[in-house]
């Protein structure tokens, strides 16, 4: 198939996009990296009248470290965080989730402010940037605005940005006080969306036996990133022993209620997501993530 | 045996049977491919098709008014305006008696049949612009019930795809030899039902056909992606009434085939409609979403099976039903029952077995339309055969190899006649169960496997036999009243250089048939492989033929080409002779040199062709210098060369999750003389790679109502390089003397037991949890249930 015709522009400032966004007559998309919106306009299932290029918009590419935060901009490629030493010093979780986030040229060209904007529940940022508790920056006629993880995903595809507001950057509290992180996910193909997928910081006290703080944070098992804090408590304040681990996984059926999708019923999913659940924990325990 | 001289061909290795790259393969390197897309003519026109969304539909009225007024649009036709040019095509052969099936036209007529049938063609200057209109296009329909499932096809209540015909039921046949009564009186039974899904080509390169009719002359040109150009100026010059000699169909670079290019499709005849009634150049190129909904699918069986053993693990007879769903019509023209056909018939194929009974119906049903794809129902055969074979060995307590030792036909036994009627010249069954053995060091695997389930790992090991019928006679369809070619022709000329120009019906895909007919070209006449340029895919400069279909193109075509080769040779040296006033017995052809007893360069080539293109004043009166030949071989003798070979798959079971990592493959084959061995192992990797997805990824999966659930690359899950194993392949030469070449098929060996030999390694890793699965693809979700992981 071939898209429908559009008109397009490109953009140098947050604000000429925002400008631009809300003088469009008609429907306007804006096009980051253009790894999801491109296939979506081939196949016609979505057909804006103006595309804005944001992708050359100063200020939102690039990953610094600002005060006791990460900063990563949100024109930042998949495959700079995969590689960043920052990342790697600071929010590991995401270095270690890039490496599942699609192939080499999707990571090439995809956005990191892309992936959250979106906010495929299949994906893996939406995931980790929920699981690291961090703070996204937005931009609208109003100015900017910070939301915390925590209330910017909504729903299906669905999230605290407005019409015409661009996510700008992303926060991340650098304090380095989560002592182990652990991102892992089964897929049936290298590259695939997941058919689950979990990310996981945590803290261990009393020479790095017991469990103190933990957030538990699946893709692909939901409408969006799905936050397990049964499972979560069902861990907290144990060794993640096997009794541990196995009353976290029974817990699960009170985060997860997977639908049946188009070749996993949710009873399957359900399952998936209990083994996963049991390598994290264990690997979180060894310290071997 | 042929014998186009009187100069014996002496199997020498100098080409046939080297490992030589292929220069083809260089081109593509370059980016200088040249597929029908790429192709652009004056006044060409884009198309699309507006498809009906149901999988079984009423059409009341279709309105085009509104979409005629989009910016460049040509025009827009349904299928009352194809109807008038075109006649409609019947996909039934009368060697299977009583099949019937719908007749077929380019668009929809009253009535849709599956979810992607044809309604409206919309000609413009763009795609994009063709696209935009059909959006505009309004249909009236009444959504009818549809048959999804074959066995409820068969129901007596079922919806009617084909009201004519009176039921669904588009073929049936029995088998029966022997005395399956009393082979199963008495013997240990093992039975298993078995459910194989859909699965599709998936070619890199779409198809696509740009159809170009000169009203001037009548004459069509037609270029496409297609293995068959020759079946398709037929079919185009019969259904549109044209002269045939005024039918050009041009195969240019094909991106992949499988047997999924060489039928009639509804769109092809579609675009080649609109270029005679528009006068101007018409493209069309599927997008993989077209592809999904319109290539061909294959497999779609359900067989119920049942095997009778002997304590000492002797088998005595198959009883096998197969139901089989093929879409709403037979497929045109070589119909949807052949894959059947071959499944009922090539079970069992391998062992002594006498006693056999086996059911066959084909069922129509509101999906996309089911028939030929590499390996032809081989891949079903030999999943039941083999994994009912191992099913007995654990029953009578052997090991698979040995179980296979004691039912193998042997080297006493050829010529063999098959219980189901297949006449097989020679296998060397137990030549490569023995070697397989030795290559997968299979004690060691054993044992590694006993090993590693202690810790919590499990690995299977399983092992597949196939027989596969190749270098096919008229015998598939010729004598079915098909109009299919099983014979080749090939000329060959020497250039005013002394070069070979080769000019063959067979056709090139990727597989390489280029690169094996200058191999052999090279060899017969004894020249420079480097001088001879091999053209194929186009009838206007080829003789007809049968061009690529059921693994021909080494064993017929390269047959023809070395019997082309010998005639030229022939011609060559009695040119030389009398040009050298030599008795033409003394000389010979090496390496593009005439050389005289004594091994003396007596001439070049080349100074041959100077001589004879530019100085034939020079040459003895009344000795033409004819440096063209043609050549012409079919198939005779036995009907088909049998092959055969055996797979060996190492798997691992995640069995918490249900993921299968396949560790490692091995294929022992025998496709009688290796040309190339290069080429013969990629198309048997390539093979063994279609055959582990549609063992564990690939599947065409259809919801209650009829609609493709997974029509995208993003949910149809192929296999990629990260999830293949390497895959080792090793020979065994088991030439045929049907031909003097002695080459069988190989192209499809890869597939018909590949994914036969993956699901006996998964059920081998399951068995120590007592549970087993029969159907395929294995994903995630089946292996679960089958553990009872998932309840
Ligand atoms: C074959 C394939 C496999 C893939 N596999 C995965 C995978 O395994 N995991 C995964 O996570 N992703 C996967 N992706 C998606 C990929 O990661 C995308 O890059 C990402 O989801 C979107 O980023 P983008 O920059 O390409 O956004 P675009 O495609 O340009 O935009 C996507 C949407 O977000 C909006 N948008 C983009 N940036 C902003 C912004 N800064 N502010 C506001 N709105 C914005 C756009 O308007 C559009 O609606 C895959 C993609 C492909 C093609």
């Amino acid at each position: 198939m071939k898209c429908r015709g559009f008109r397009y522009c490109r953009v140098l400032t947050v604000e000429e996009a925002v400008e631009s966004f809300v003088s469009c007559e008609g429907e306007a998309r804006f096009l980051a990296g253009g790894q999801s919106l491109l296939p979506a306009l081939n196949l016609r299932l979505s057909a804006p009248d103006l595309l804005i290029d944001i992708s050359r918009v100063e200020g939102l590419r690039g990953i610094t470290l600002e005060g006791s935060d990460l900063r990563i901009g949100a024109l930042t490629r998949h495959v700079e965080v995969l590689h960043s030493p920052l990342v790697a010093e600071y929010a590991p979780l995401l270095a270690r989730a890039a490496r599942f986030v699609a192939h080499p040229a999707i990571r090439n060209l995809g956005t990191f402010g892309g992936s959250l904007a979106l906010a495929d529940p299949a994906s893996e940022f939406p995931a980790c940037v929920l699981a690291l508790n961090a703070q996204i920056e937005i931009a609208g006629l109003s100015g900017r605005r910070r939301v915390a993880a925590d209330d910017y995903f909504l729903g299906l595809y669905e999230t605290a940005l407005e019409p015409g507001e661009i996510l700008t950057a992303v926060y991340i509290p650098a304090g380095r006080t989560w002592q182990r992180v652990c991102f892992d996910e089964l897929s049936r193909r290298r590259g695939d969306y997941a058919l689950a997928g979990l990310a996981a910081q945590a803290t261990f006290r009393d020479g790095g036996e017991v469990l103190t703080a933990l957030r538990l944070v699946f893709c692909a098992l939901g409408s969006k990133p799905m936050r397990a804090q049964a499972a979560e408590a069902a861990l907290l304040n144990t060794k993640v022993d096997a009794v541990a681990i196995e009353a976290a996984q029974h817990a699960l059926s009170q985060d997860l209620s997977p639908d049946e999708a188009e070749d996993l019923s949710s009873a399957a999913r359900l399952h998936l997501a209990r083994v996963l659940l049991g390598r994290v924990a264990h690997a979180l325990r060894e310290g071997a993530c | 045996m042929s014998n186009a001289s009187d100069i014996p061909f002496a199997k020498t290795t100098k080409y046939i049977g080297a490992a030589l790259p292929r220069a083809t393969a260089k081109r593509f390197l370059f980016g200088r491919g040249r597929y029908t897309d790429d192709i652009e003519v004056p006044r060409m026109l884009s198309a699309a098709f507006l498809r009906c969304p149901y999988a079984h539909a009423r059409i009341l009225a279709i309105d085009t008014t509104n979409a005629r007024k989009f910016p460049g649009v040509h025009s827009i036709l349904t299928g009352v305006d194809l109807a008038r040019i075109c006649r409609p095509w019947v996909g039934t052969l009368t060697h299977f008696a009583g099949m019937k099936s719908a007749p077929q036209l380019p668009l929809a007529m009253e009535k849709a049949v599956w979810s992607g049938h044809p309604i409206a063609i919309v000609i413009a200057e763009t795609r994009a612009q063709a696209e935009d209109a059909l959006e505009a296009i309004q249909v009236e329909f009444v959504e009818l019930p549809a048959v999804v499932d074959a066995l409820d096809g068969l129901n007596e209540h079922s919806a009617l795809i084909n009201e004519a015909a009176g039921d669904n039921l588009i073929y049936a046949t029995q088998i029966e030899a022997g005395t399956i009564a009393q082979a199963f009186e008495d013997a240990e039974i093992v039975e298993a039902d078995f459910i194989f899904g859909r699965h599709t080509a998936v070619t890199m390169e779409p198809r696509s056909i740009l159809a170009n009719f000169d009203p001037s002359t009548g004459r069509l040109d037609v270029h496409q992606s297609t293995q068959t150009p020759y079946q398709f100026q037929d079919v185009y010059a019969r259904h549109f009434n044209l002269s045939e000699a005024n039918v050009r169909v041009v195969a240019p670079d094909v991106g992949g085939s499988f047997g999924m290019k060489l039928h009639v499709y509804h769109e092809d005849m579609a675009v080649v409609g609109a270029s005679i009634i528009s006068g101007r150049p018409v493209k069309f190129t599927a997008d993989r979403m077209e592809s999904f909904a319109s290539d061909i699918h294959a497999r779609d069986h359900r067989v119920r099976a049942r095997l009778a053993v002997s304590s000492e693990g002797i088998l005595r007879g198959f009883d096998v039903d197969d139901v089989t769903g093929v879409g709403p019509f037979s497929t045109y023209p070589r119909t949807s029952v052949v894959e059947g056909n071959q499944v009922v018939r090539l079970i069992g194929a391998a062992y002594r077995v006498t006693d056999y009974r086996a059911a066959l119906r084909v069922v129509a049903q509101n999906k996309n339309q089911m028939s030929q794809y590499r390996a032809v129902g081989h891949p079903v055969a030999f999943a039941v055969t083999e994994y009912l074979v191992d099913l007995a060995a654990r029953k009578v307590g052997l090991d698979p190899f040995e179980i296979r030792r004691r039912n193998y036909l042997t080297q006493d036994m050829y010529p063999h006649t098959t219980a189901t009627g297949y006449q097989i010249e020679r296998l060397s069954l137990e030549i490569c169960l023995e070697k397989l053995h030795e290559v997968m060091d299979y004690a060691a695997i054993v044992a590694e496997q006993e090993r590693l389930r202690r810790t919590g790992v499990y690995r299977g090991i399983g092992i597949a036999t196939y027989v596969e019928i190749t270098n096919p006679s008229p015998a598939f369809y010729g004598v079915g009243g098909g109009h299919v070619s099983a014979q080749d022709g090939c000329i060959l000329k020497v250039t005013q250089s002394g070069e070979i120009q080769c000019m063959i019906s067979v056709t090139e895909q990727g597989q390489g048939t280029e690169a094996i007919i200058a191999q052999i070209v090279a060899e017969a006449v004894g020249t420079d492989i480097a001088t001879v340029r091999v053209f194929t895919g186009d009838t206007d400069m080829t003789p007809a033929g049968g061009a690529a279909w059921a693994c021909r193109g080494a064993g017929v075509g390269g047959e023809t080409a070395l019997q082309a080769g010998k005639k030229l040779k022939k011609r060559i040296v009695e040119v030389a002779g009398a040009i050298l006033h030599c008795p033409a017995h003394h000389l010979t052809l090496v390496d593009g040199r005439i050389v005289d007893a004594q091994q003396h360069t007596r001439m070049t080539l080349r100074e041959l062709a100077h001589l004879s293109y530019f100085r034939s004043d020079l040459l003895p009166a009344g000795r033409p210098a004819e440096l063209t030949v043609a050549h012409h071989h079919g198939p005779s003798g036995f009907p088909f060369a049998f092959t055969n070979g055996i797979h060996g798959s190492l798997v691992e079971v995640d069995v918490e999750t249900g993921i299968v990592k396949i560790l490692k493959h091995w294929v022992v084959e025998d496709c009688g003389t290796v040309i190339n061995p290069l080429l013969v192992e990629e198309q048997i990797r390539g093979g063994v790679v279609q055959g582990l997805g549609a063992a564990l990824f690939e599947e065409c999966r259809y919801s209650a109502s009829g609609q493709l659930l997974n029509g995208s690359m993003a949910d149809y899950l192929v296999p990629m390089a990260c999830e293949m194993p390497d895959i080792e392949v090793y020979h065994v030469e088991t030439p045929t003397r049907d031909t003097e070449l002695g080459a069988k098929g190989c192209g499809e060996a890869g597939t018909a037991a590949s994914s036969a030999a993956a699901l006996n390694a998964v059920n081998n890793a399951l068995s120590v949890f007592g549970a087993s699965i029969t159907q395929i693809p294995m994903t995630p979700e089946r292996i679960l249930r089958a553990i009872g992981a998932v309840g």
